[in-house]
């Protein structure tokens, strides 16, 4: 491809990647990782997004506003598409745009990987002492096992490798809460990890409800999909 | 060319289990308990919808007659559905709204989404395998969200355990019709589109028991009653449902908005 081709690329991506996200306007279409391609087909850009929840109203807006953009910046005619596969994940989301979102008052999701397990019974004294294994397969349901997934809305208080059986159960109940992922979620006004959640669902589909213990404001955290 | 019959109308099965819960769900807006849950039962029937819009579009592509997801949603008559019973029962017995059963129905329905788009996800039809892959993601938080209430309802106070198995009574005999396999689903499963539904029973055994055990509730006995929704032979109350959801669409046909 030429150079002037690859500029022409390079300016249609640049007008892409800008167009902030309408529900969380701090960050750009880039940062949540739903600007999957730009390139050019037969002279003319294609521009492919990746939905995040199947039903988020603001997906049609967003390949609007991506249109738009283009067509401002020159590109009247692009092609812009929606693909689904492989599905879009908050793993995307790029670091930069982590910052923003916490800045904002947004907790970025922890890692979506291990959410896979959504009622995952493991019998609790099998359990290593320690932070429980992060993937557990989605098979992993068997008769005669304790039930520790759903109800974990706090986070494990205290250093959860201290060995002690009581430690372990806690581990184990906290990294099923599949909401947080592995890691833990901070308050992204006073850096507290003692948050408890309020509602698995938030203002938008992409985000729950927590409170911080510390400080006591309720903050959105944006879960791992 | 058309896909074979038993292929579309497999997909519009799972469209249609998708869309009937999501607008029994969307009858909650506005109306439910506390406003966190009105806002989850709003969003989970949003996730529920948006399902159904990519797999009713797919399985228009399929059927090969130019009809598109609002062709399908609001323009065929209720013999024309083929979701299962169980998602087109209201949200409560008669006209009074209960949040168990609402949770109980979702339990039921959620911990079959599960596993049946887990298994779609590597269906040779690799359109519906896009969808599945994206579509699982958002069926395991609503089973999380399903169980974490029917935990609170039946490890809750007497009365919130009494409706929660009252709700489980009631609603059990329509998962019958899941594990009830006809052609549709032989074909599709020959034909490695999909699995059929009774292939999905222990993993779904597995999930309700453990929750209900979690939530003190007893499994009900089984009962020989199948219903028939996926043959598109609906209970009562799937025409009030259409009527609900399609007058606007019938009284406008062809309008945009």
């Amino acid at each position: 491809m030429s150079a002037v081709a690859d500029a022409r690329l390079a300016r249609a991506r640049a007008c892409a990647a800008s167009v902030p996200d309408p529900e969380i306007p701090v960050v750009t279409l880039d940062d949540l990782g739903i600007l999957r391609d730009v390139r050019d087909e037969g002279g003319r850009v294609v521009v492919d997004l990746t939905p995040t929840y199947t039903g988020c109203p603001a997906t049609r807006v967003i390949a609007d506003d991506v249109r738009r953009a283009l067509a401002d910046g020159g590109f009247a005619d692009a092609d812009v598409r929606m693909v689904l596969a492989p599905p879009w994940s908050t793993d995307w989301i790029s670091a930069d745009g982590r910052r923003k979102l916490r800045e904002y008052g947004i907790a970025p999701p922890g890692a979506a990987a291990s959410t896979g397990a959504v009622v995952r019974l493991t019998p609790r004294a099998a359990r290593p002492a320690g932070p429980a294994p992060r993937a557990a397969p989605s098979g992993d349901v068997s008769a005669g096992t304790s039930f520790a997934a759903v109800d974990a809305h706090r986070r494990a208080p205290a250093d959860p490798s201290s060995g002690t059986a009581a430690a372990a159960a806690v581990a184990a109940t906290a990294s099923a809460d599949a909401d947080a992922g592995a890691e833990t979620i901070e308050c992204p006004r006073c850096g507290s990890a003692d948050v408890e959640r309020l509602s698995q669902h938030g203002s938008t589909p992409c985000k729950a409800l927590y409170r911080c213990v510390a400080c006591r404001e309720p903050f959105d955290y944006f879960k791992p999909y | 060319m058309p896909a074979p019959d038993f292929h579309t109308q497999y997909v519009l099965r799972l469209a249609d289990d998708a869309l009937v819960l999501g607008q029994r769900l969307a009858e909650w807006c506005g109306h439910g308990p506390l406003l966190e849950e009105d806002i989850a039962l709003t969003n989970v029937s949003l996730d529920l919808i948006g399902q159904a819009r990519l797999l009713l579009s797919h399985a228009g592509g399929l059927e090969g007659r130019g009809r598109d997801e609002d062709a399908l949603a609001y323009f065929r008559d209720e013999r024309e559905f083929r979701n299962c019973t169980l998602v087109e029962l209201p949200n409560g017995e008669a006209a009074h709204d209960d949040y168990a059963t609402t949770i109980v129905r979702n339990l039921l329905a959620s911990a079959l989404a599960v596993p049946r788009y887990e298994a779609l996800s590597t269906s040779a039809d690799a359109g519906l395998a896009q969808i599945a892959a994206k579509s699982v993601k958002e069926a395991r938080s609503h089973l999380r969200h399903a169980a974490d209430w029917t935990v609170r309802f039946g490890d809750g106070t007497d009365e919130s355990k009494r409706r929660a198995q009252a709700a489980l009574e009631r609603l059990w005999p329509y998962t019958n019709e899941w594990w009830a396999t006809d052609a549709v689903e032989r074909e599709a499963a020959k034909a490695g589109i999909g699995p059929t539904l009774a292939e999905l029973k222990p993993a779904w055994d597995a999930t309700v028991d453990a929750v209900l055990e979690k939530a003190t509730l007893t499994r009900p006995a089984d009962v020989p009653f199948v219903s028939s929704g996926k043959l598109g032979v609906h209970s009562e109350h799937m025409g009030f449902l259409l009527a609900e959801m399609q007058t606007l669409a019938r009284q406008h046909p062809g309008a945009s908005w």
